[in-house]
């Protein structure tokens, strides 16, 4: 008669966190207090199907099980045991993990059928349900809590963290958004002060199709060999940390935000120094959303613009992704605002979000209407490029100060030094990263990002949301002008 | 092919969850998106291939078929016959696991379907969100009382 033992529990982590320590065939003896030491025969991997783990228990038994199924889909694997000096006879066992999508935890489902010795059922099935999968449970969740080896320190190496797998969206070469390839990829384990990020909201910027385009190859080499991944900031959960990472811990939900792009894939490494953890009530979209251009508005305004009450602002694309966050921040901080958009869609988005003046213009005409309307500006935040050059000039007033954050129409060809002193004019070319180049720095701009959103000052970002694989489409949506707000890739 | 996946842990036993889902004609008794429920052609409730013809509270009228039912895997299949969601090749499943730690059991609710395209977030999130994470939350308040 084949005895049969069920156990199930819930986990309070994300499946992928339980998954990448349940997938190692030769994790056991890291978190599975029963487990004195365990290895995989003839140097095999221990997700190699087929492998073997032989291993000790601390009551001295010895076991060795092959791995009969891994199945990452399904979060399955499926496991018997080959030799063994407990009286298990055609043991076989299988782990089933699936999401709680309500509350982002594990269902975790472990069962067996085996044979025994006449008369020593009962006791065979509370050693395998009590001894082996209960305590399993139980540990796993220590191990997750601690991250820590359960054994006393240097006993043995810390658990060492495998590839886990991933989805990008690869650059061979430069040019239009037909060049993106989804593919199936790897993510290496985390090096020391990195972290590893289950990524589920990935932010879609101007920049992504600079790099694209092949305009700033410095910043991304591509190669048929050496793929290039675009994307500056994401947002997702902790899957592991490596070492000297203290400021994080495994299942922390956050974001980042970068200078070297690879943000479009499912599973990432970035510097801890990038990632910050993200309050309760900001969810991955709107992080992802909002990081890279709300925190862009908070220097531009605070440090480089110095716009208060008063300031005469002309915002260019002012119903875009960035002028839409400018134009309500900075009519909150009491500025004269001032944008151009290339529609009257995107007039009246323009003005809900606290443009006073909106001019909607195709063929970059702008500079005698803002004469008109405030005697020229301050400040011009300007995402236009070159051909707007000589309009933003005429625009500007005196001791005005034009801030090139992008070129939507082109590169900016070099400025006549002399173009300026006419006016007394200043030219800033900044790069946000720069201005969240330490971690105090970064936390301090988003805590002002997130009690701007809260406090209503920011309006909650519309979000075009768009699948990873289909990155293209959300980069043809904005190259087409058409989109407004703020696009992301769902992972 | 589109799937969803909604579940979630309720905290009863999966023979006390099964009970109130278990009867394909009860939707109404459970579900709070459910205005009215009836089985066509007098089938008992029960019989594999039976209809099941109902209206949503917003005064959507949905046909679903039964085509599987099982009291030892606590799970129940349909697929739809007639709505006005714009969903083709529509087959759900609704199944529970008992969880052995605690009285309370695992919910899994799914369904693959097609659709037009660009169709295809608001459908996930009308079926995902709208009707099953709605069922379940209505059986977790409903066990939470007791």
């Amino acid at each position: 008669m084949l005895q049969r033992v069920v156990r199930s529990t819930v986990i309070d982590a994300p499946i992928e966190l339980v998954w990448a320590v349940i997938r190692d065939f030769n994790s056991h003896d890291q978190w599975h207090e029963a487990v004195e030491v365990s290895r995989i025969e003839r140097g095999e991997r221990s997700d190699q199907v087929g492998c073997v783990r032989s291993f000790t228990l601390r009551d001295g038994n010895r076991i060795r099980e092959q791995l009969l199924t891994l199945d990452e889909r399904e979060h399955k694997s499926t496991y018997c045991i080959v030799e063994a000096t407990v009286p298990l006879q055609r043991y076989v066992a299988t782990v089933t993990l699936k999401p709680v999508t309500d509350g982002n935890r594990t269902f975790w489902h472990w069962e067996s059928t085996f044979a025994t010795p006449p008369g020593r059922e009962a006791e065979l099935r509370q050693m395998v349900a009590g001894g082996v999968y209960e305590a399993g449970f139980e540990c796993l969740r220590r191990h997750l809590r601690t991250g820590a080896d359960l054994r006393s320190p240097g006993a043995a190496p810390m658990p060492v963290a495998l590839p886990v797998p991933s989805r990008q969206v690869a650059l061979r070469r430069y040019g239009g958004a037909e060049v993106m390839q989804p593919e199936a990829s790897e993510c290496p384990a985390p090096r020391e002060g990195e972290v590893r990020i289950r990524q589920r909201a990935i932010g879609v910027n101007f920049i992504d199709i600079y790099l694209r385009r092949g305009w700033i190859p410095p910043m991304l080499p591509v190669s048929a060999d050496a793929p290039g991944v675009l994307g500056m900031e994401a947002a997702g959960s902790v899957l592991d940390v490596g070492p000297g990472v203290t400021h994080v811990m495994p299942g922390d939900r956050v974001a980042y935000l970068g200078p070297a792009p690879g943000a479009y894939c499912s599973v990432r490494c970035v510097p801890a120094d990038w990632v910050l953890r993200l309050p309760a009530g900001v969810e991955d979209d709107t992080a992802a959303a909002l990081l890279l251009k709300g925190l862009t508005a908070d220097y531009l305004l605070r440090d480089l613009g110095r716009v208060g009450p008063g300031t005469r602002l002309l915002v260019h694309a002012a119903a875009g992704g960035v002028g839409q966050l400018v134009c309500a921040w900075a009519r909150r901080l009491g500025a004269r605002v001032i944008g151009t958009v290339s529609s009257e869609d995107k007039a009246a988005i323009a003005r809900a979000h606290g443009c006073e003046h909106v001019i909607v213009t195709r063929d970059y005409r702008f500079a005698d209407a803002v004469q008109q309307a405030c005697g020229g500006a301050d400040v011009v935040i300007d995402g236009l490029g070159d051909a707007a050059r000589e309009q933003n000039l005429a625009a500007l007033a005196r001791r005005g100060h034009w801030i090139s954050l992008g070129q939507a129409s082109g590169a900016l060809q070099p400025i006549d030094p002399d173009a300026l002193v006419a006016k007394s004019l200043s030219f800033s070319r900044p790069v946000v990263f720069d201005y969240v180049a330490t971690r105090e720095a970064l936390a301090e701009r988003a805590a002002r990002l997130w009690a701007a959103l809260a406090d209503g000052t920011l309006p909650p970002p519309q979000i075009e949301r768009h699948a990873l694989d289909a990155a293209a489409d959300a980069h043809a949506r904005l190259e087409s002008r058409r989109s407004t707000g703020a696009l992301i890739l769902v992972a | 092919m589109i799937k969803v996946y909604t579940s979630s842990v309720i905290d009863a036993g999966a023979d006390s969850v099964w009970a109130r889902i278990r009867d394909f004609n009860a939707l109404p008794l459970w579900h709070p998106g459910i205005a009215d429920s009836r089985i066509e052609n007098n089938e008992p409730s029960d019989r594999v291939g039976c209809i099941r013809h109902f209206h949503t509270r917003d005064g959507g009228m949905i046909r679903e078929r039964l085509l599987a039912l099982s009291d030892y895997d606590f799970s129940c299949s349909y697929e739809i016959l007639e709505s006005p969601m714009g969903v083709e090749h529509y087959v759900a499943t609704l199944k529970l696991t008992p969880v052995t730690d605690g009285n309370r059991c695992f919910a899994e609710w799914s369904a693959e379907f097609d659709c037009d395209e660009g169709r295809e977030r608001e459908l996930t999130d009308t079926i995902g969100t709208g009707v099953f994470q709605t069922g379940f939350d209505a059986l977790k308040r409903h066990f939470a009382r007791r």
